[in-house]
């Protein structure tokens, strides 16, 4: 062994791992950073070895998360040295710093390639290594021919020819046109007749590439691969140093039946009997052996073999021997196999019909559903959802349900979209159906999409029997002390329809079902309280005769909400009470929803879109939409007959307007109107009503598709309209920035900027927005609204018409808070460039800890009051799961940026955070919060977190605000997708003016 | 394939990232943080795969030191496990009983043999042997380069030029 000493390399990193925190470690960072940067800028003094050095030093500065991108030319000119060691250095450090996408590496193509053609076969090695490894499309056009020469070269040896094999591979997977097909498949063929077993590897790793693309043109390869497994599978001719734990290479094996399976069928008999006795040996060979890397190679040979066994659609025989062994497998101790079992066995069911083999092992399965570890969790649940059918669909999904009781947060949404699935594929009669759904939503409502409840609706609706049923279970739910928000919708929902046909059992006059659905008024959101008023509306319209005492009762709640500051509500409230006071006309227009048409599933549509996606993702993904479309005090109540987009635009516009002129009159005469026909499909005029349900249609209306656009419109996050302008900044980041500071950049992008400064005081603040205009023309046509939610008095100065060329306008905005509430105020703002219309959402940041005092509060003071606030609503407590790990400091600093004043030492358990502050509002007025997070050290991603105030709604505001903020929720940037490179975004100069008006700010 | 290679110590910090898809600096770093908080936090005894963003993770665990590879959900799972396994037999010849400082102070010998062992995410050599030669030779074309440099010849022509 020989390790080139480098001392200033060594001594550097020992200095860095003797930093004691993040900080000191920054900023010797910084000093190198520095110090090389001006070493590199009179390189003349610079000896190959220096620079080497730094290069080096670059790369593990690189290593520990920073920036160097301005030395990535350095270690790409590196490359072009004549001499080895820099050489060396210069291809390993740009494979390491650059992707295929920086376009420095363009400047090495013709290095590279000069590099491949020439004598030398070290620098060879470290040219093909660089292009194997970030080689983009553009090298693969320019280098693909030479590769391929080297490969089929006679002269080459096998240490470059393993190299140039894979080599082409990635260029291949850059390009699959680099490579001929017709001249190609032969060269592929007599590659594959190698006798040295590293060049076969990395040969076959090519073949395998090839293949997928197109078997078509291999087949004269299909028995030379056979031949390779004949070779293995006997151990003839492979040396000592190929064997892995006395396996002739696994690795080769492997990649050798994968290879097979490209092939649809194999028709030639002896070469088919061949391969079908190596399989045989394989599957009957392979023991359970002590050393765990021989167990985890053979079975990584058999895991393959059963692929190519299932895939051949071997004879019955065999097929069974197979699930014989995934049936024995699924139940050993060792956790791999038992994963790779239960993976194969979903994948068995895939490709053939061994259900009922398979159902044998149902209680063995259900057992991994219990698992300690979550990744056989998650195949046990796919498998559960695979095997299911009508004969036992009751014990999978009841499992499922007590499951979803423990279930983890990553799970859950998974869970519950795959047992409500279940449960209407399979249901074997409608009311078990109901049941499960209103479990479901009882046990796990924060993971019930709405297409859940939607669904359930639709199928009671369409079946008579059901009716009295559902409504009666809604009921019982309801008796419940808390129940979910989705609980409430379908409650109500199902309540205002149906209550009237259980109205002589006890406990469901029209009367006591309306008082206790109103109980939970106070408790629920603006979209639900939508459904509330129109559930009213029904109750009164079935009460009759008309109860004079209900109907005062609802009348005094509708002309309360005529003023609501939502305009869904404040429409409903309008036309209901107008309606109702019609008589015998209300009969007409509230009549009992039509049947709605049968169509497929749209759960088990979105179950197949979302397939790919993982579980977590897409629960994440869901649950960044909420929140936005929370802020949005419009949630995309469209009605469904409109094309989206116009949707879009008028429902932000309409509020305005229909705040200040109420054409009530004029509005109902023409819902009169059209109600007044008797067709079906204008029974939906109350689809605004129920609108959450348009996402399935009225009846009568053709098109499945657009109607299921407008339901995804209905979810997608504020600003994601397309705008032909894409703001230069992460709005989401801005905004989460923002929530802590007081000024900077909410939004920009090429011609506008907007910043804010604010200044709060107790439960009053004042914003000022500053509105920049970047171009040398003026914009026109801007307009700013703000879109305040009901917790919330905005008001914004005028924003004039115009903003003159590089100027910056200001306008103030008061801000009063009312109640607390985590609602978050959003600002509409649009504007025109040329003939560009920009229209963005932007959440205004007066959040609930803008309305936050610091307050440090001493033993002697907090234990009295934290006594005092002992139990629900006043003081709740939560474990909350799937936290963010961080260490407690960064905790606490978390909290304090959010005002909330950390006590420390306050709580004697080193574990635990104690914090408190005052909070702002009109009707609170000043009112202390407390708050105690209890950390489990052993699991940074759970903890247990009691919040207490004076009064119960702050507290449970205060509590899910929280929550919000301890658990990650990635901004809405994309999963990096391997294949698919996205562009690096442009720099901005610091001679961009928008630069120029930030400083400004 | 394997998308990219991360070691990262139980403490959190990386000690070796190789990437074989195209990743920005940006989504890096997101990639090691939320691999770091799932694997790191997993208990003994559990099975060395986690399913992550449509992917799978191998991953296994040598002292206070994780290896971890990312490959396409239909891969071999256990034939890259062996993958980490032999690359770390391997590193253990090259430094004699290799340890976590090892791979800090000579983390660039570390690549050279990663190099040697996968290019384009795929297995190259399997045989320990024929890497360890490799290595050694590279090791003393380095040496010889270095010995020239320091003869008086080589040192005169240098002030010379």
């Amino acid at each position: 062994m020989a390790l080139s000493g480098m001392r200033g390399l060594s001594v550097f990193i020992s200095e860095i791992r003797n930093c004691q925190n993040k900080e000191q470690e920054r900023l010797r960072v910084d000093k190198e950073l520095g110090n090389i940067r001006t070493r590199f800028k009179n390189e003349k003094g610079l000896t190959p070895y220096e620079k080497k050095k730094y290069v080096w030093k670059m790369l593990y500065i690189f290593m520990l998360g920073y920036d160097v991108d301005f030395g990535h030319m350095e270690a790409v000119s590196l490359i072009s040295a004549p001499k080895y060691p820099e050489k060396q250095v210069g291809y390993l450090v740009t494979s390491c710093l650059l992707n295929e996408n920086h376009d420095f590496l363009r400047l090495a193509i013709n290095t590279v390639r000069n590099d491949i053609i020439g004598r030398n076969e070290t620098f060879q090695c470290l040219a093909l290594t660089l292009v194997g490894n970030i080689g983009g499309r553009e090298f693969a056009e320019s280098l693909a021919p030479d590769v391929q020469k080297l490969l089929i070269s006679s002269s080459c040896r096998p240490l470059v020819k393993k190299k140039a094999a894979l080599c082409l591979l990635r260029l291949v997977r850059k390009n699959p046109d680099v490579v001929n097909v017709d001249g190609w498949s032969d060269r592929m063929a007599q590659l594959l007749d190698e006798r040295h077993v590293g060049v076969l590897t990395s040969s076959m790793s090519l073949f395998v590439s090839l293949v997928s693309n197109n078997h078509e043109a291999y087949w004269s390869c299909l028995p030379k691969c056979v031949k390779v497994l004949e070779r293995l599978a006997r151990n003839q001719d492979v040396p000592q140093e190929y064997t892995y734990y006395g396996i002739p290479s696994p690795w080769l094996q492997v990649k050798t039946l994968r290879a097979l399976q490209y092939f649809p069928t194999i028709e030639d008999p002896n070469t088919r009997r061949a391969l079908f006795e190596v399989l045989q040996r394989v599957l009957m060979g392979t023991d359970v052996v002590k050393n765990v890397n021989k167990n985890n190679a053979s079975h990584a040979v058999l895991f393959e073999a059963l692929a190519l066994v299932m895939h051949l659609d071997a004879e019955k025989e065999m097929m069974s021997q197979c699930v014989a062994l995934l049936g024995k497998f699924i139940a050993v101790r060792e956790p791999n196999i038992r994963y790779l079992g239960l993976e194969n066995m979903t994948r068995m069911l895939m490709v053939t019909d061994v259900q009922d083999i398979i159902k044998r092992h149902q209680a063995q399965i259900i057992t991994s559903l219990k698992d300690p570890d979550i990744s056989i969790r998650r195949r046990a649940l796919d498998l559960l959802y695979a095997m299911c059918d009508t004969s036992n669909a009751k014990d999978i999904v009841e499992e499922l349900l007590q499951y979803l009781g423990t279930a983890e947060f990553a799970m859950r949404e998974e869970l519950a979209l795959k047992a409500a699935i279940l449960a209407e594929k399979f249901a074997p009669d409608l009311s078990w159906y109901v049941d499960v759904i209103l479990q479901l939503i009882d046990k796990a409502g924060d993971f019930v999409s709405d297409d859940i409840w939607f669904r359930v609706v639709q199928f009671v609706t369409n079946n008579e029997d059901l009716q009295p049923y559902a409504a009666l279970k809604a009921r019982e739910y309801l008796d419940k002390p808390a129940i979910h928000e989705t609980m409430m919708k379908v409650s109500a929902y199902l309540l205002g329809e149906y209550s009237h046909l259980l109205a002589r059992r006890p406990g469901c006059s029209p009367k006591e079902i309306f008082s206790i659905i109103h109980e939970k008024l106070p408790t629920v959101s603006t979209p639900t309280i939508s459904i509330l008023l129109s559930t009213y509306a029904k109750i009164l319209m079935h009460s009759q005769p008309p109860d004079p005492e209900l109907q005062n009762q609802i009348w005094a709640i509708f002309s309360k909400y005529e003023t609501s500051i939502d305009a869904e509500i404040q429409q409903r409230a309008v036309e209901y009470f107008t309606l109702s006071k019609k008589g015998a006309a209300l009969m007409d227009i509230l009549a009992e929803m039509p049947k709605f048409p049968e169509r497929e599933s749209s759960l088990i549509k979105k179950a197949e879109d979302t397939e790919a996606d993982t579980a977590e993702l897409s629960a994440i993904k869901s649950r960044a939409q909420q929140q936005a479309s929370n802020a949005l005090v419009v949630t995309g109540q469209q009605p469904t007959n409109e094309p989206p987009q116009v949707t879009q635009l008028g429902m932000v516009k309409i509020p305005n307007i229909n705040m200040e002129n109420n054409h009530v009159d004029q509005e109902v005469a023409q819902t009169n109107g059209i109600t007044g026909d008797v067709e079906p499909q204008n029974a939906d005029i109350l689809g605004d009503l129920l609108s959450p349900l348009a996402i399935e249609g009225p009846p009568g209306v053709s098109g499945t598709e657009t109607l299921s656009e407008d339901g995804a419109l209905a979810l997608a996050p504020v600003g994601e309209q397309e705008n032909a302008i894409k703001p230069m900044v992460d709005i989401a980041e801005r905004f989460h920035a923002l929530c802590v500071n007081d000024s900077g950049v909410l939004y920009e992008d090429p011609y506008v900027q907007i910043g804010i400064k604010a200044e709060w005081r107790g439960h009053q603040g004042r914003l000022v927005l500053f509105l920049g205009n970047k171009t040398t023309s003026s914009l026109d046509a801007v307009q700013a609204v703000i879109l305040p939610p009901s917790h919330m008095k905005l008001e914004l100065s005028s924003v004039p018409e115009v903003i003159p060329p590089r100027s910056q306008v200001q306008c103030p905005l008061e801000v009063v808070n009312l109640r607390p509430s985590r609602d978050v105020a959003v600002l509409d703002f649009s504007y025109k460039f040329g003939t560009n219309l920009v229209d963005n959402k932007l959440r205004i940041p007066a959040v609930l800890n803008k309305f936050f005092q610091p307050i440090t509060l001493s033993a002697e003071e907090f234990f009295p009051q934290w006594r005092s606030l002992a139990a629900p609503p006043l003081k709740l407590q939560e474990v909350v799961r799937g936290v963010r790990p961080m260490s407690l400091g960064e905790m606490a600093n978390l909290l304090n940026s959010l005002r909330l004043i950390v006590s420390p030492g306050l709580d004697p358990n080193a574990n635990n955070l104690v914090a408190s502050t005052t909070f702002y509002s009109e009707s609170t007025r000043s009112m202390l919060c407390l708050v105690r997070i209890e950390t489990d050290p052993a699991d940074r991603t759970q903890l247990r977190m009691t919040v207490a105030s004076g009064d119960p709604t702050l507290t449970l505001e205060l509590k899910e605000f929280i929550k919000e903020q301890l658990i990650s929720i990635p901004t809405a940037s994309k999963p990096p997708v391997p294949q698919q490179p996205q562009p690096t975004t442009q720099p901005i100069s610091s001679s961009d003016p928008g630069a120029l008006l930030a400083g400004l700010l | 394939m394997i998308h990219f290679v991360l070691s990262i110590s139980r403490q959190g910090k990386v000690r070796l990232t190789k990437w074989y898809s195209p990743y920005t600096q940006r989504e890096r770093s997101k990639v090691i943080q939320e691999l770091s908080g799932m694997i790191l936090t997993r208990g003994p005894k559990l099975c060395n795969i986690v399913e992550w963003r449509g992917f799978k993770v191998v991953y296994r665990r040598y002292a206070g030191l994780y290896f971890c590879m990312c490959v396409n959900q239909e891969d071999n799972e256990l034939e890259i496990l062996e993958i980490i396994q032999y690359f770390v037999e391997t590193l253990n010849r090259y430094f004699g009983s290799v340890c976590e400082l090892d791979l800090i102070f000579h983390f660039h010998q570390t690549y050279y043999i990663l190099d040697e062992i996968l290019i384009a995410g795929e297995l190259q050599e399997s045989s320990k042997t024929t890497v360890h030669r490799l290595i050694d030779a590279q090791d003393s074309l380095v040496e010889a380069a270095k010995e020239k440099e320091n003869t008086v010849s080589y040192i005169i022509a240098q002030v010379a030029s």
